[in-house]
């Protein structure tokens, strides 16, 4: 949560330039002035963009190739969470349950053998669909559904509100396993290679995205590489146009002060209902992504409740109500948990790398504590602050 | 009839074990206003510690008592160090730290202690009668008792003392209460220590009932807990009561009788939660809060 909770009410205290209205002249910000770091922020892109599209699927081993796939659906379903408690301010302890029902809808999907039991029948809910195929019917149920969750929680604020959602992440486990058929009768959807290949079409693409060389079994691993980055770039680019536009203002707004909001014409229910549906669809696509790297779908109550804790600490390690800082958050607490799991020297002071592996969540909980106490706005939020002190100038927050 | 009366003893004994944990809940809230989604895992250390000291040979009582007394101290130091540098803060950083809390108790007990499912022995002879044709455990009753020994001191702390005065002022109104001469910050400590011990005494005495230790031991009874609480309303330590005794009836009731909602009984805690905050967003026996604009 940001500072500007102070300011109340927020929506006359923020500076007009975060509207991106054409009318007003924006305070000029860095890039506007400088051209020295114009340049510098064009050739840091340009870096960026062949590290992420052209150097990581082309150069790394197949497992690091997954790792940053699963850093991408991480840092999604932060950023789907953040549209919530970030720019809404519902706090969602059960996000896990959205990106297990994403999941699922995408597994059953592609797989011929599961199905769903239910009322006396089975539902099959389609053989062998593609892929990405399967992404507009998950986006539209999880809408659906995080728009029923919604509703009740229009009554229920603040920590409340975390109590509920803990809910759902508790339940969503046991309704997988009182009605999903998966593999020999568990609540786990397995897939197979052939369900994972990627389609025939990708290999229209130049050598250079798609090798030829590569079988199509070999190849899924870039596959759904470039998937996630493909869809995480569109739905980034959404959310930095949903915080500039009328509904993300009023998102803000709801946010900081709801009296304030609704006396100035706001339909409170509308918003809050609407943003929680939008950040369930954005969890759920994260979740259809997961099967490309896991190959099933699978829901236990320890798992499902350590995915929504790990969004959360993503979303607030990089820094709440900002576009990019849910993604880098994404990416640091991926790679931090793959990094202490590798830790050699942890193994030779356990003697045995299973209890090295016990103290992940440990130093994860202790990070994350200090972390509250010197960056409460996350790396995101913190930079900012250290780049106007060192500008000392006015720069323009988005919120 | 027979069955049912033996559900509903079941589920009492239940109830009264989410209620001795939403009790911490509710004194932790009542005090500080913070939910703390690390009790169970506090409680959890703590009861590692009780089986620690009956490891070492000491009589399971003196373990007990041993474990409280360390976890008062523990709770008081965890606000102190913890909690204190967040306490302005919004609800998303204290949700987080709590959470922090929770990772960190969860995994330093499995490093520490081991994760081998480990025996406590109970504290009292494990005994049952048949009081006229209901099945009567020992259990049962010495929790009910301990549980009721604790409502009464609370309330009698909370409302008949100078330090429940103080406890319940600063909860309502830091600032007033730091210009009327109360010690914030010793009174936040005081509810933490208090609460941690109740959650030592809670775990030390429900673990042998339930399972055997292991590090899982805490997590549902921490879900049901945090039912009662919401159910009864966080402010009330008589609603914390009845609400674990509510939600464990209405589940054993359930398990038994209700076909349909076989292996996600789960719903009915959260249904009933889900009703009561609707309808009754204070819980049963919560006060309101008026918000002023």
């Amino acid at each position: 949560m940001s500072r500007t909770g102070e300011t109340a009410p927020g929506v006359t205290a923020r500076p007009a330039g975060a509207g991106g209205a054409a009318r007003v002249p924006r305070p000029a910000g860095p890039a506007g002035r400088n051209p020295a770091w114009l340049v510098t922020s064009l050739v840091l892109s340009v870096l960026g963009a062949y590290f992420f599209v052209y150097y990581v699927p082309q150069n790394y081993a197949p497992s690091r190739v997954d790792l940053f796939t699963e850093a991408l659906f991480v840092g999604l379903a932060a950023t789907g969470l953040n549209i919530l408690t970030g720019f809404n301010g519902q706090v969602s302890i059960g996000h896990g349950a959205f990106f297990g029902l994403g999941a699922y809808v995408t597994a059953l999907m592609m797989d011929d053998r599961a199905y769903v039991e239910f009322a006396g029948r089975e539902w099959g809910l389609g053989d062998g669909v593609p892929f990405l195929a399967t992404l507009p019917v998950v986006a539209v149920v999880c809408l659906v559904v995080g728009a029923l969750i919604g509703f009740p929680a229009l009554r229920v604020k603040g920590l409340y509100l975390a109590l509920v959602t803990l809910g759902l992440a508790v339940l969503f486990p046991d309704l997988t396993k009182r009605f999903v058929r998966g593999t020999g009768g568990t609540n786990l959807v397995g897939l197979r290679g052939a369900d994972l290949a990627p389609p025939d079409w990708y290999d229209w693409f130049p050598d250079v995205i798609a090798d030829p060389l590569d079988d199509y079994v070999g190849a899924r691993d870039q596959w759904a590489y470039y998937v996630a980055l493909v869809l995480v770039g569109l739905l980034l680019l959404a959310v930095h146009l949903i915080a500039r536009s009328r509904f993300g203002r009023a998102l803000i707004a709801v946010r900081d002060h709801e009296a304030a909001a609704e006396t100035v014409g706001i339909d409170l229910a509308r918003v809050k209902v609407s943003a929680f549906a939008l950040s369930a669809a954005y969890a759920g696509l994260a979740g259809s992504l997961s099967v490309l790297v896991a190959r099933q779908a699978n829901a236990g109550r320890v798992e499902t409740f350590q995915l929504s804790i790990e969004f959360l600490v993503a979303l607030v390690v990089g820094g709440t109500a900002t576009v990019f800082g849910p993604m880098i958050g994404g990416f640091l607490v991926v790679f931090f948990r793959d990094w202490i799991d590798q830790q050699q020297r942890l193994e030779d002071l356990f003697d045995s790398s299973a209890r090295a592996k016990l103290l992940s969540p440990a130093i994860f909980g202790i990070g994350l504590i200090v972390m509250m106490f010197f960056l409460p706005d996350g790396i995101v939020g913190g930079s900012r602050r250290a780049w106007r002190r060192v500008t000392r100038r006015r720069s323009h927050p988005i919120t | 009839m027979d069955l049912f009366v033996s559900q509903l003893m079941n589920g009492i004994e239940r109830g009264v074990i989410y209620a001795s944990l939403a009790l911490a809940l509710v004194l932790i809230f009542k005090t500080t206003g913070i939910l703390n989604f690390a009790q169970g895992e506090m409680a959890l250390f703590s009861t590692y510690v009780t089986w620690w000291l009956t490891e070492q040979g000491l009589a399971v009582w003196l373990a007990i008592v041993t474990s409280v007394v360390l976890s008062f101290l523990g709770g008081a130091a965890i606000e102190r160090v913890v909690m204190r540098p967040v306490e302005q803060s919004s609800p998303l950083v204290i949700v987080i730290v709590t959470i922090g809390l929770f990772l960190a108790f969860n995994s330093l007990a499995q490093v520490v202690f081991g994760v081998e499912a480990e025996v406590i022995p109970r504290a009292y002879p494990n005994e049952r009668w048949d009081v006229a044709g209901v099945n009567l455990k020992m259990d049962t009753v010495v929790l009910v008792g301990i549980l009721a020994l604790e409502c009464v001191l609370l309330w009698l702390l909370l409302q008949r003392t100078k330090v429940g005065l103080a406890l319940r002022a600063v909860a309502s109104n830091p600032e007033s209460s730091r210009l009327a001469g109360v010690s914030v910050g010793s009174m936040l400590m005081l509810g933490w220590g208090l609460a941690a011990a109740l959650g030592a005494l809670a775990g030390s005495l429900v673990v042998p009932i339930t399972t055997a230790l292991n590090p899982a031991s805490m997590q549902e009874i921490l879900v049901f807990a945090f039912a009662a609480a919401a159910l009864g309303g966080f402010d009330s330590p008589l609603g914390a009561v009845v609400g674990g005794l509510v939600v464990g009836v209405a589940n054993a009731l359930t398990i038994q009788y209700v076909d349909a909602l076989d292996g996600i009984e789960l719903l009915v805690p959260f249904g009933l939660i889900l009703a009561v905050l609707l309808f009754r967003p204070a819980g049963l026996f919560g006060k309101v809060h008026v918000e002023r604009v």
